[in-house]
């Protein structure tokens, strides 16, 4: 899986999750200052991170995934597919 | 009908007021699993749901065991779909004076009335809050509102129970998930029927209603709360008791 199909599945998933248009997800985002997501939203994201691509986000990692680069760089680090 | 094509799990449905909510939300179109610690009672299950022409499944649980609730709920997912009715009733009694109350009767009474309720809810939440709709009912009891003697462990877990609702009622209510308990008075089964006949005359003296409680009184309660009707109401406890209690 190339760097440009983790990027745009995940801007996928935050629009869809936090219920913005997908144009206002960009890179350096933060899910909470810039999306408006609250403490419960960003749980969810991370369920659904985890979902889409199969793999474990322990809690010391999800804490340090606030923006969408971060979660591309995590995913493109961990993912197996 | 108002529960149509929902799923309810209902722990501890082999008999008692499990059995009463299993078939109560079962007469109301939900398609229920009741849950029992063994084969027999899950056999027992699947007649009397068969025969009420229920849809829906007996299955083997043992709440105070983290592994049986995880595969369960599996199972469930994969043959019927994801739970939106989760009732959490089953529970035990080991009653013993505080003086004299070994560590193993608190911390089991602990484990299976208190700890289920939060790995069962844990477990169903996460479809729930995708489907951004869920029921989570809890059957706590009278006697963790008003205490009992005897009942240290027992209260302890019932009145935890009412806690944790109130706290994931507040984490939830964004998700459209409500989460309240039903709290019973003495309600005749198997549980009741243990005490002594001249206990049972003297706690009648204290309720108004002058009658031990029947299960489907209950039931009753909890499709209530499970059904459309209740919307609006989490964090609650709705007390059914005769009156032996008033808040
Ligand atoms: N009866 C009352 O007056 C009263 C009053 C207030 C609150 N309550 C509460 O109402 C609930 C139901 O009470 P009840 O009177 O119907 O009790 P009951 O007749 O004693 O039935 C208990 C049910 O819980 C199940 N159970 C027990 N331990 C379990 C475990 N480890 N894992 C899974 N299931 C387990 C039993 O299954 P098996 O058949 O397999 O053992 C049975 O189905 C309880 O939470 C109780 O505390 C009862």
């Amino acid at each position: 899986m190339d760097i440009t199909e983790i990027e745009q599945r995940i801007k996928k998933i935050v629009a869809e999750q936090l219920g913005v248009n997908e144009s206002e997800v960009k890179n350096e985002s933060s899910f909470v200052n810039d999306l408006g997501a609250d403490s419960l939203d960003t749980v969810e994201l991370v369920m659904a991170l985890e979902e889409e691509f199969e793999c474990e986000i322990p809690d010391e990692q999800a804490e340090k995934i606030n923006t969408v680069q971060e979660a591309i760089d995590f995913v493109a680090a961990n993912s197996t597919q | 009908m108002i529960l149509e094509h929902k799923i309810a799990l209902v722990t501890g449905a082999s008999r008692g007021i499990g059995k009463a909510i299993a078939l109560e939300l079962g007469k109301h179109g939900a398609t229920v699993i009741g849950t029992a610690t063994s084969e027999s009672g899950v056999d027992y299950i699947n007649q009397y749901l068969s025969e009420a022409h229920v849809s829906g499944m007996g299955l083997v649980m043992d709440v105070s065991n983290i592994e049986h609730i995880s595969n369960g709920i599996e199972t469930i997912q994969k043959s019927l779909g994801n739970v939106a009715i989760l009732v959490n009733n089953a529970g035990i009694t080991r009653d013993n004076l505080l003086a004299r109350m070994k560590d193993d009767e608190w911390d089991s009474v602990l484990q299976t009335n208190l700890k289920s309720v939060f790995c069962l809810s844990r477990t169903v939440l996460r479809a729930m809050m995708k489907a951004r709709s869920g029921r989570i009912i809890n059957i706590s009891s009278v006697v963790g509102t008003i205490g009992n003697p005897g009942q240290t462990n027992y209260a302890a877990a019932k009145a935890g129970m009412i806690g944790f609702s109130k706290s994931l009622a507040k984490e939830i209510g964004s998700r459209n998930i409500t989460v309240n308990c039903v709290a019973p008075g003495f309600i005749d089964t198997d549980m009741t029927r243990s005490l002594s006949s001249d206990l049972q005359q003297s706690l009648i003296q204290h309720i108004p209603l002058g009658r031990l409680g029947r299960p489907e009184d209950v039931a009753a309660a909890v499709v209530f709360l499970a059904s459309p009707a209740a919307d609006y109401i989490t964090g609650a406890t709705l007390h059914v008791n005769g009156g032996m209690y008033m808040e």
